[in-house]
């Protein structure tokens, strides 16, 4: 760890930022007006297409005249708690992914890396296999306690006495993930049964969306985010570094401490309840950031509004190119978002952290 | 640091890397005869070392060099792979998360080898074949998506988390597409198991590995130049680009024939390095106490897995992850203690 701190990764040896074009307050509020329009035009869509096509007048009228015609159910009850928990989640994955790579300083990190992801499967799988757990409103609570559970081990163990360090949270968080992953691995291979269950659930999808799911985790997820956008200035100073931080007056360990916790409501909610979706949380804050630049205080709210586009674009997708099935919503975010990542990559020198 | 002076030759050594790198080699081969000893027909070590030499008993003999040996050269050998490739890669990502995995080597060797299994229900020689295309294809495919006038550690990770995130989504894909019975046996492919491993699996293996790791191991130098920054690096005379291409295609083969010996086993190229480091307290690659750490994890987590579960029960894999991962964790915490870190 004596060279390669995750400091040192993330600024890399050029550091030269690149020059941000347009950003004035003015513009970069344009921005985010045009990707709320964005995301009012998606989530519209996510209403009105599937298996079963409704016109948009009929979104219209199943959202707010409300006359109990098949139509009607097909919105209220299979589209709206769908789309919903896609906008939540989405938001929610975009902010944790934000808040923890300005945390950690890490471009590497995303909220899977402090243990949520590990610990949310460890007590999914358990349930499944000792509890008998079968119901998918039921999985939400252990996922959740799971994923809480685990990033608390993880910033205790990560901690030292000036408070947890980015490269100390980084590894101890790897070092749980990796114990967990096996530990599930291994009550899968032992109860095969608890695989089949959990396959499903692994590869994170919105179908098994409804409304009591989204009733359970909108609380911790509203919470999450007030908690995350409150925190863009003093995450703004630690990532100038420790000492710098420090010199402008943040309290570090706070600051750290209420980040953990904003991370873990909305990635442990958020995976709870559709499965732990790795590749929003690390790439949407890549992608704004080079839209933002490096200032949390316009990134946080873009991420919060152009991960639920992305999310919920690719639910949609994943609707329409495998009628009458479905692509699961995990599979479509890799596989569309990762050629649109290594391009991003490719073509401009990232902004970096 | 002390510095070996023969005449015109001066040669730069560190004790304590020296011992700490033998002390680990040692633990790894005294780990593998233990690892022979144990089994359904159990052995006294004093002769799991008569066999070898030459002196056991027909039964002796066949048990282990037919059944036992081939096994744990195969896991002391995966490890020494797994070990240098992790430590190149960290080495070249400038950061101490990079290693094989996230770059998306074991998710590619893991989706060619599902593929195998799942779509043509493949024999295993063919799940191997499987898994060594799917580590090549992503490694020089993520070497070729990142090359823009060289290619930048930075992005080189950026591109590697990219692909692998991609191959992740596919590999998910594939198991929720697979029956139950072969979602199971992709299963204990993917958590790396050493179960049924025999020569045939282990020769492959020491070819590569005895044409790669002296390969790898005389770029350590210029690596460790490397680990200052680009610029430094070429200011004192080392071809850049050229050590980075030797040092990563050398990583990427061997991490895809090690996945392809026994799967992509989980966090022995990630931990392998950190662990050396840490115990040789020097800096640079530290290719040679990672490869020792590497063959000690495997044979250390095979043997483990073996006295607490019963033989063929819980594969390797599962064991390597919760003890490295356990291990990096008490590290931290003992560190800690001490007020290092």
């Amino acid at each position: 760890m004596t060279v390669a701190s995750p400091a040192t990764a993330g600024t890399g040896t050029d550091a030269s930022v690149p020059r941000p074009r347009g950003r004035g307050t003015a513009a970069r509020a344009a921005g985010l007006a045009a990707a709320c329009a964005a995301l009012v035009a998606v989530a519209a869509l996510s209403i009105a297409v599937g298996a079963k096509q409704v016109p948009l007048d009929q979104v219209w009228h199943g959202l707010f005249h409300y006359s109990g015609t098949d139509t009607d159910v097909v919105v209220r009850d299979l589209r709206l708690p769908r789309t919903l928990l896609g906008l939540l989640a989405g938001a929610a994955l975009g902010l944790a992914g934000a808040v923890m790579q300005a945390l950690t300083r890490n471009p590497l990190a995303d909220p899977g890396i402090l243990g949520v992801n590990a610990g949310a499967s460890a007590a999914v799988v358990s349930a499944i296999s000792f509890l008998g757990v079968t119901s998918v409103t039921d999985y939400v609570w252990f996922a959740f306690a799971g994923a809480a559970a685990v990033s608390a081990a993880v910033y205790v163990l990560g901690g030292s006495r000036g408070g947890a360090t980015p490269v100390r949270l980084a590894l101890a968080g790897t070092a749980a993930t990796f114990a967990l992953y096996g530990y599930v691995q291994a009550v899968q291979l032992l109860d095969t049964a608890s695989l089949d269950k959990m396959r499903f659930w692994t590869v994170g999808s919105l179908a098994p969306a409804t409304m009591p799911v989204v009733s359970q985790i909108w609380p911790f997820l509203v919470t999450g985010a007030v908690l995350a956008l409150a925190l863009a200035r003093p995450l703004n100073a630690v990532a100038l570094g420790d000492d710098h931080a420090r010199a402008l007056g943040t309290n570090l360990n706070r600051t750290r401490a209420l980040a953990m916790a904003a991370v873990t409501l909305l990635c442990g909610a958020a995976t709870a309840a559709c499965g732990p979706i790795v590749f929003v949380g690390l790439m949407v804050p890549h992608l704004v950031r080079s839209l933002t630049g490096p200032d949390l205080r316009w990134m946080l709210p873009y991420a919060a509004v152009l991960a639920p586009v992305l999310f919920l674009g690719a639910d949609v997708l994943g609707r329409v190119v495998a009628r009458p099935g479905e692509l699961q919503v995990g599979v479509v975010t890799a596989l569309i978002g990762g050629p649109v990542f290594i391009q991003l990559v490719r073509r401009r020198r990232m902004a970096q952290l | 640091m002390n510095v070996l002076r023969i005449r015109g030759l001066s040669l730069r050594t560190s004790p304590r890397a020296l011992f700490a790198g033998a002390l680990t080699l040692l633990a790894a081969l005294a780990l593998g005869v233990a690892l022979i000893a144990t089994g359904d027909f159990p052995m006294a070590p004093a002769e799991v070392l008569n066999t070898l030499a030459g002196y056991g008993t027909p039964a002796q003999e066949f048990i282990v060099n037919e059944l036992r040996l081939p096994r744990v050269l195969v896991a002391l050998f995966t490890g020494v792979a797994l070990g240098i490739s992790g430590a190149v890669f960290q080495s070249v990502s400038r950061n101490p998360l990079g290693s094989p995995d996230i770059l998306g080597l074991g998710n590619g060797a893991a989706a060619g080898a599902l593929t195998v299994i799942v779509v043509f229900d493949g024999s295993a020689a063919a799940v191997s074949a499987g898994a060594i295309a799917g580590g090549l294809l992503t490694g020089f495919g993520v070497y070729a998506l990142a090359w823009r006038r060289g290619v930048h550690g930075y992005r080189l990770v950026l591109v590697g988390i990219g692909a692998a995130a991609m191959l992740y989504a596919v590999i998910g894909y594939l198991l929720t597409k697979a029956d139950l019975v072969d979602a199971a046996r992709a299963l204990i492919w993917l958590t790396g198991s050493l179960e049924g491993r025999d020569w045939e699996q282990f020769w492959p293996l020491l070819a590569v590995c005895a044409v790669l790791a002296p390969l790898a191991l005389g770029q350590g130098r210029a690596l460790r130049m490397l680990e200052m920054g680009d610029d430094a690096a070429y200011a004192m005379g080392v071809p850049v680009e050229r050590t980075r291409l030797v040092a990563l295609s050398a990583a990427v083969l061997l991490s895809a024939v090690a996945a392809s010996a026994v799967g992509p086993v989980a966090f022995v190229a990630l931990a392998a390095p950190q662990l050396a480091r840490r115990l040789t307290r020097t800096t640079g690659p530290n290719l040679l106490p990672a490869a020792c750490m590497g063959a000690a994890l495997m044979t250390g987590a095979d043997w483990a897995s073996q006295q607490v579960f019963g033989a063929g029960r819980v594969p390797v894999g599962v064991l390597t992850a919760v003890l490295g991962g356990g291990y990096l964790l008490w590290l931290l915490v003992a560190e800690r203690k001490a007020g290092r870190l």
